[in-house]
């Protein structure tokens, strides 16, 4: 695999941290202004990588971080003083999961429109639980929309339509990758296979022992999946709203805060 | 040679669509092979191996919270499930997510033996599907070794 500096990688670079892959070290290149920038906030290393996919797909440049601190961090609103690396820093939409441990995707949405410098970026929270309340809260906090998990190549194509940046959107609906732009696994040692199975019986004994003896097997954690530590929040509790029908849909996206709409509509 | 490659590709498409027949895989995992193209051949293969680590780690959360004696903390267990079921619907692991949704009720209702039954079978779930889908992936292999191409499934 070629290395990502090809396009000049993603336009915002913190710490290798920010990203999945260990790029470590590499300067920021100058932003592509014509390139849409996505910052995706979910703790869950699997929906980074299909969301990256996903953002990547609709010619978005991705930064993806696994959770609300890293996100606000990432953007210079973890203190106080406004950082003058933020003229350089471009976001164009923020997307993030909705149930994370320590910040919420609700919170890191108030801290967001709480903050001058990225209240006109508009965020979108994704959610696995279809829940009116919920919905309303984020809308009502300036969300712009609210996606249901998992989510789809065509939800996020919809996304385009609200960045605040005029971007020409020519290769938006090819599915192959614009030239300039870095397939998301570039980067990555090549494995020794793609998908490195042992048979079932060699993982661990089949008939579950629930003892602390049967530690798990997985590989050490990397810095990223550390910092989203083990589940010490409860989940929300807004579980009694759930919805059972979908809810009316506009059919165009609007700027009215109140709007409210279950994404996936039939009609995509 | 292209009798053979048929074969195999034959091969191929019926066993893609017993797994979803049999409900192993749902229209999630449809869509993430269509996010696969030739720029990300393993892009499939990469999703599922980060998921099935996923189970490693949370399957083993959960025995060590359900092991303790005296209070169990539930709240932690469903913590994990939630992850587990927010995962497996993002690959299209459709029966590991419905044991999810079954598992969040036990928690919630506090269910001990509940739990600790449907931790097994969790486990037991996640590890068939490996197993499934590693077939699947030699399938594919053998395909392209044999000079042919994988055919894209459609799934009625």
């Amino acid at each position: 695999y070629s290395s990502m500096a090809r396009d000049g990688g993603v336009s915002c670079l913190r710490s290798s941290e920010t990203m999945r892959v260990g790029i470590g070290g590499m300067e920021s290149p100058p932003l592509d202004l014509d390139e849409v920038h996505v910052l995706a906030v979910d703790d869950s290393l699997v929906d980074r990588i299909v969301i990256e996919r996903l953002l990547r797909i609709t010619s978005c440049k991705v930064t993806a971080v696994d959770s609300g601190w890293r996100a606000l961090e990432f953007l210079g609103l973890d203190n106080e003083k406004a950082s003058a690396e933020l003229d350089r820093l471009k976001v164009d939409l923020i997307i993030t999961d909705y149930c994370m441990p320590g910040m919420t995707g609700y919170e890191l949405l108030k801290k967001i429109k709480e903050s001058s410098s990225f209240r006109q970026v508009p965020v979108v929270i994704m959610s696995s639980e279809n829940v009116l309340t919920r919905i309303d809260r984020c809308l009502e906090e300036g969300a712009e929309d609210f996606l249901l998990k998992p989510v789809k190549l065509a939800d996020v194509k919809r996304l385009r339509s609200y960045l605040t940046r005029d971007v020409k959107l020519s290769n938006a609906n090819k599915r192959k990758l614009p030239e300039d732009s870095v397939p998301v696994n570039t980067s990555l040692p090549p494995p020794p296979s793609p998908f490195t199975i042992s048979p079932v019986s060699s993982d661990s004994s089949p008939p579950l022992t629930i003892s602390p003896e049967s530690s798990d097997s997985s590989p050490p954690l990397s810095p990223l999946e550390i910092s989203s530590s083990p589940l010490s929040s409860p989940i929300d509790d807004e579980d009694d709203d759930v919805l059972t029908s979908s809810p009316e849909s506009s059919s165009a996206p609007e700027e009215s805060p109140a709007r409210r709409q279950k994404m996936r509509s039939p009609l995509d | 040679m292209d009798a053979h490659v048929a074969q195999l590709q034959m091969q191929y498409r019926n066993y893609i669509l017993s797994l979803y027949q049999q409900g192993f895989l749902d229209d999630q995992f449809t869509e993430l092979k269509s996010l696969q193209d030739d720029g990300t051949p393993d892009f499939v293969a990469e999703v599922l191996s980060l998921f099935f680590d996923d189970c490693v780690k949370l399957v083993g959360n959960m025995a060590r919270a359900l092991d303790q004696t005296g209070t169990v903390d539930f709240s932690q267990v469903g913590a994990n499930v939630h992850q587990l079921k927010g995962s497996s619907s993002s690959v299209g692991a459709k029966r590991v997510k419905g044991l999810c949704i079954n598992f969040k009720e036990l928690c919630e209702a506090k269910n001990y033996e509940g739990c600790v039954r449907c931790l097994q079978q969790v486990d037991i779930e996640y590890k068939t599907l490996k197993a499934k889908l590693q077939d699947m992936f030699n399938l594919e292999k053998q395909i392209v070794q044999a000079g042919g191409i994988v055919p894209q499934v459609d799934i009625n």
